[in-house]
This record gives structure tokens, sequence and C-alpha cells, in this order.
């Protein structure tokens, strides 16, 4: 191919963060369909690994945060939870030190991959700083708990602004914001409340609110009925998780979290241990997230001709792994990949 | 068979509250239905529109002399600043347990075969508990709380439902990984619990993976404990992949009493007044309140009924893809009555 026409002559480099588990193999996968569609992107290798890091080291080193921070991009396998070990979540440090304020979880079905959900389409954008996930906690007496969810009308807004340009850019119809406010009237009523606001700034897209409940039964029983969705922190963990078993599971699922001045895509599933290391793992989930990365670079030339080979593969299904019930080895299924698109092009 | 089951009163009578919306269309088919099986127990209406006011004093004083009911949705608008029928009842009556039943019903298309799952919610803390402020300006505090006397509470139900029905599997649904102290302590009390009941398999769960297990592999489900707010949620699912919310009952037991109504609280405002409801949840909400008192016989014959003329197609709702009114399939119930 030639270097792409969109953002001609720019380069980019983007921080890698291979992971543990099956991560090496499938961010190894990533950068030779890269390489194969002549990507302008370098890459900055930084192992954080969870499983390697000593007890009271910190897990992600100031030189893989301003890495990020520097490069503006940033891609993550998965990481093995630590486990009494004493250690902050990664995912936490990485939020909070990245300023990652949105997560994004497109769900589209793939060609060829059946479930009982045809036609999926999908986005979730979820608050990821704040809400239910605040981490305050107390014990008022033995016996009773109290956890506190936050919501402030600065984090509302961010992400509420961010899925109503998303939705603009991408040439989304709806915004439906996801709220329990009948309950929880100040604080889930807050939210909606800004996203009230935003929305009257974005009069060419369509805005709704609906309660979760509704939400999830609507998922469910005709997922077209919802389009781009903006809610808070559970909801936002919930609803992306039920989107992904509508299109067959997180092994498919692209993610990518939003800073004020970086953007990290990831897996979401796990190092799925059981396999690593046995060239069997799907990269799918982890090339759909840096697909998203490039569309955000604004190199959507590059990304589309990927995403249409990694469809064509997956429907002709003569390479597939063995999560979506084939035999193919990671390299074979990348290497279909790379075909179709020398095929195609 | 119910833990905390009732009997039936001498008076023979149970409280009615239709409620908003549907709720008129789908009682009234209940009430016909109980007519025409002959079931022996009277209805006190109550109806009323101020829900400022709370519950009326009659309605109360019924319930408290009846200690069962049926009621309708009654809807919260978002910006109203008053506390819900449904609320009140549960809370002033305490009917801390939330039961509702999904399943596959012959007949009913949906797209995922072979449901059968018990959900058993906190219906009285958690992230209803009502408690919020604002710190400052444009800064909201609310707060879940979770205590162990009512963990252990719906804990201790849920497997008494599971052994009383031979129920094979318990899961706990839960967040303990994010919020280590109030969803931990609600795992915790879980465990304890089941460790008092060696033949019934137990496993906790973590709610975004349960929503997207229900999505793909419902069937490994059967009873579910889960904490109020992600019991609404997994319930609204539930019946969604089994045909939708106008299909299921629900339960709210306290210790001395119970109201029963459709499992999914949806008033329907947009179908309301067009006889298009289906009434089959509220239907069954009546058969629970009958296996509650245990009318057996009645609550068969009413239930056979209901699942002939499903699976025979015999005259559907459009929610599940038919075009008969709500009283046309009402009729098809009592004609199929034995
Ligand atoms: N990308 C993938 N390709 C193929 N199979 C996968 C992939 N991701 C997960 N799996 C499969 O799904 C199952 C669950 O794996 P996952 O990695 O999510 O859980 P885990 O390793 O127990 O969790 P974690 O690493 O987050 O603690 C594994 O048995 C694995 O075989
Ligand atoms: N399960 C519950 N436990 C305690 N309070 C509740 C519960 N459900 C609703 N409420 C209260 O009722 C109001 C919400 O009313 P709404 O009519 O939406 O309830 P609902 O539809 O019965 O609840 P849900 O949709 O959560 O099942 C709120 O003020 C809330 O405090
Ligand atoms: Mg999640
Ligand atoms: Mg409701």
């Amino acid at each position: 191919g030639s270097s792409g026409a969109t953002a001609a002559g720019k380069h980019f480099t983007v921080t890698l963060f291979p992971g543990d588990g099956i991560g090496p193999e499938i961010s190894a996968a990533v950068q030779t369909v890269f390489a194969a569609a002549d990507v302008p992107v370098s890459w900055e290798t930084h192992e954080i690994s969870v499983e390697k890091v000593k007890p009271g080291q910190p897990l992600v080193s100031r030189g893989a945060l301003d890495s990020v921070l520097r490069n503006g991009f940033g891609l993550k396998g998965p990481m093995a939870t630590p486990v009494g070990k004493g250690h902050k979540s990664l995912n936490l440090t990485l939020r909070k030190e990245l300023a990652l304020y949105a997560n994004v979880r497109p769900c589209v079905s793939f060609p060829g991959v059946k479930t009982p959900y045809d036609g999926v389409d999908l986005v979730t954008v979820r608050e990821n700083t704040e809400g239910e996930y605040s981490g305050l906690e107390h014990v008022v007496v033995p016996g009773v708990v109290e956890s506190l969810k936050v919501i402030t009308r600065t984090a509302s807004q961010r992400v509420a602004e961010y899925a109503f340009k998303y939705a603009s850019d991408n040439k989304r119809s709806r915004v439906t914001a996801v709220h329990k406010a009948s309950v929880m009237k100040k604080s889930d009523g807050l939210f909606i409340e800004v996203c009230r606001e935003v929305s009257e700034l974005f009069p060419h897209i369509e805005y709704e609110e609906m309660l979760i409940d509704t939400c999830a039964s609507a998922l469910v029983m005709d997922p077209s009925r919802l389009d781009v969705m903006v809610m808070p922190n559970l909801y936002g963990d919930i609803v992306s998780d039920l989107c992904a078993g509508l299109i067959g599971g997180l092994g498919l699922t692209p993610s990518g979290n939003m800073g004020a001045s970086c953007m990290l895509a990831e897996a979401v599933h796990g190092t799925a241990p059981d396999i690593a290391g046995m060239n069997k793992a799907n990269p799918t989930a982890l090339l759909m997230s840096s697909l998203m990365m490039l569309r955000h670079m604004k190199l959507a030339d590059k990304a589309d001709t990927i995403e249409r080979a990694v469809h064509a593969v997956l429907k002709e299904g003569k390479y597939r792994t063995g999560d979506l019930g084939g035999t193919a080895t990671t390299t074979d299924y990348t290497q279909a990949i790379i075909d179709k698109m020398s095929a195609s092009s | 068979p119910f833990p905390l089951g009732g009997t039936l009163n001498q008076m023979r009578t149970a409280t009615l509250l239709p409620g908003e919306g549907i709720g008129e269309e789908v009682n009234g088919a209940l009430v016909d239905v109980f007519e025409a099986a002959d079931v022996p127990l009277e209805f006190e209406t109550f109806r009323f529109s101020n829900f400022e006011d709370g519950l009326p004093q009659d309605a109360i004083k019924s319930f408290q002399k009846n200690l069962v009911a049926i009621k309708g949705p009654f809807t919260t608008p978002v910006q109203s600043t008053y506390t819900s029928i449904n609320i009140l009842l549960r809370r002033d009556f305490d009917l801390f347990a939330n039961v509702v039943h999904a399943y596959s019903i012959p007949g009913v298309k949906s797209r995922l075969g072979g449901v059968d799952v018990v959900m058993i919610r906190e219906n009285t803390e958690g992230e209803y508990s009502g408690m919020e402020h604002e710190a400052v300006p444009g800064v909201v505090e609310s707060l879940k709380i979770i205590t162990e006397s009512r963990s252990m509470r719906i804990a201790q139900y849920a497997f008494a439902y599971a052994a009383a029905n031979n129920r094979k599997k318990v899961t706990a649904v839960h967040k303990a990984n994010i919020m280590k102290s109030g969803d931990g302590l609600f795992l915790d009390c879980c465990k304890r619990v089941a460790a008092e009941y060696p033949h019934i398999e137990f496993e906790g769960m973590i709610v975004d993976n349960t929503c997207m297990q229900m999505v793909s592999r419902p069937q490994q489900f059967d009873v579910m404990i889960l904490p109020n707010l992600y019991g609404n949620i997994v319930t609204n699912i539930a019946a969604g992949i089994c045909g939708g919310p106008g299909l299921f009952p629900g339960a709210n037991i306290g210790e001395t009493g119970a109201v029963f109504e459709q499992g999914a609280r949806h008033s329907g405002l947009d179908i309301a007044g067009k006889n298009k409801a289906n009434p089959t949840g509220q239907i069954l909400g009546g058969v629970m309140m009958l296996r509650y008192l245990q009318l057996t016989k009645h609550a068969d014959a009413i239930e056979n009924a209901v699942m002939r003329v499903l699976e025979g197609n015999k005259a559907r709702t459009p929610d599940i893809g038919g075009s008969a009114t709500t009283t046309d399939y009402t009729k098809a119930i009592i004609s199929h009555l034995e």
C-alpha cells in the first residue's frame, strides 16, 4: 500500500505495554499487521508486568507513564491482577496518572461470528474516574458499611462532551444518557442534568435519557434501539460487558481510554494463562482497539483497510482461533489478515 | 414453596392496588381469571392518584389485616421529591426479599432457550438508601449501605428458597473487587450461609461478568442472590432474554406479609389504556400469591391455562408478536381453565 492520504507524512510513536500471559503474542500480532499495512507508527515498548514486579515496587515506572504522555498514544495488552502483594490496581494507577476520564467501547457484530444477536452496533462511553468506584468506603459500626458514590459536574461534563463529540465525529445519530435518577435523584440527577446541557450544544444529535434497568432490558430485546450510550462508571462497566456478550465476548471487543492529553487503547480480556505462549490466542480485541487508536490519529483509511481484512477473514471462517471454534494459530490468523490486505490492495 | 409463606386468612381477602399505567388493565385481567377459576379470595381494591400523600390509610389498614396484596406499577418521576409507593410498601412493611422468576416459556419466541432462573434481590438497602447530599456545589455524594444483618437475612432467604424448591446452585452477584468492604461484606455473608448448605453448589460472580454471561449462557444460572441495584438490572436482563418484561412474576416478601406484582416493574405508560398490555406477568404474580397462600390447586390450574394458551399460540399480545387484545388473551386463558 501507500503511506496513506489522510495524514500524509505524519508519523506517530506509540507506547506499547505488551502485558502478561498472552499479551506479548497478541501485541506482536498487532505490530506485524501494522507493519504490513505500512501504518506510520513506531513502537516504544515498556515491559510492565505484574508478574515480574517485586513487592513494594511501583507497577508502572514514571518513565513508562511519561512515555505515554509524551507520545500521546499507548496500547496495552492484558495484565495479570496482583493478588495480595499490596499493589494498587494497575488500571486505577493508569487511569489516575494518565487522567483517563472516558472509556469507549464500540461493540459491532462481526460477520461470521454467530451469536443470537445480529447487526449489533453499539458504543458505550463510560465515565472512568469517579462514581461507585471512588474507593471511599468505611465501616460505620461493625456490620454496617457505607460506600460512597461521587458524581461531580466536572467529570460528568467531560465525559458527556466526549460522548457527543464521538457521536458527531463518527456520524452516529443518537446519544442516550443511562442513569437511575428515579432512585439516586441527586447524584444521577446531576449526571443527566449535565448531559442534557451538553446535548444542547449538539442539536444535530438526538438525545434521550433512559433508566439503567430499562436500558438493560432494551439492549437484550432489541439492541438496534440504542446507539451511543453515556453513563456513570458502574453502569458503564456493566453495560459494556453486556454489549460485548451480545457480539461474542471480550475476545473480540475493542476498548479505548481517553485522557486529557493521551489515548490508551487496550484489550479488556484477561491474560489467559491457560493458553499463554502456545500461539493460540485471539488477537482480534487488541487489534480492534489499535484501530480505534488509528482513527483517533486520523489514519482512518489505514484502520478501514485492516478492519475490512479482519472481517473478511472471520467471515470466510477458514482461519479462526480456538476461542471461536477454529484451529488456527495466532500467527496463521495474523498472516491470513495480512494476505487479505495485500489481495485487496 | 416460599420460605416465610403465609396462610389464607379467615376473611379470605387480599388487598389490590391497581397502580398506574397498564396497572388497571393487567389487574382487571387477573381479577377476571381468579373469578373464573373460583379462587376463594375477595379483593379489597384501592385506587388513588395523589401519590405525594403516600398510601391512603384505608389501604394500609387493609394490608395490615390481609398481609397479602397484589399491586400494579407505580412510577416515580425522575424529578419528583416524594418517596414512591413502591418504597413505602417495602420499607414500612419490611418486604426485604424481591423474588423474580424468569424462564423460557414454550411457544414464546426468545433468543436464548432453556432458561430457568430465580433471582432473589435485597429490597431494602444498598444503592437505594436515599442518602445523598451535595458536598460542595457540583459534587454530589450518594451512600450505598450494606449491612451484615440484612445481607445475612437475604442470603438465608435465598438458600432456604433454593432448598425448599430443589434448586441445585446459588450464585451471589457482587463487585467486591472494587467495593471491597461493602460488596465484600455481602459476599462474605453469602459464603457463610452457603457453608450451612453443603449440598447446594455456591459461587460468587462479578456483576459485569454476570451480565455478559446472562446474554451468552444464561442456562448456567439457577438461583441468584443480588444486592438491590444489581438485582434491578439483572432481573430486567433475564426477563428480556426470556421474551419481555410483561411475562414474569415477582414477589416482595417480608416476615409477616407479601406483595405480588409483575417481576419487571414498568408502568408501560406508552401503551396504557389501549387494551394492548400483556397481563401474563401480573397473572403469574397472582399465581405466586396463591402458592404463597398454599392454594396450590388453584395456582396450578391458572398457571397451566396460561402456559397452554402461550404454547398453543391461541392468542397473544403484541409485545410477544401477536395481535390479541388484553381482553381476548384473558378470555383465552379463561377458556383453557380446567
Ligand atoms: N484473546 C484470547 N484469545 C483466546 N482465548 C482467550 C482470549 N482471552 C481469553 N481467552 C480465554 O478465555 C478464558 C478466560 O480468560 P481470561 O484471560 O479472561 O481470564 P483469567 O486469565 O482468569 O483472568 P485475568 O488474567 O484477568 O486474571 C481463558 O480460558 C482463555 O482461554
Ligand atoms: N427495590 C427498592 N428498594 C428500596 N427502594 C426502592 C426500590 N425500588 C425503588 N425504590 C424507591 O422507589 C423509588 C423508585 O421508584 P420506581 O417506581 O422506579 O421503583 P421501581 O420501579 O419499583 O424500582 P426498580 O425500577 O428499581 O425496580 C425511589 O424513590 C426509591 O427510593
Ligand atoms: Mg468490566
Ligand atoms: Mg422502575
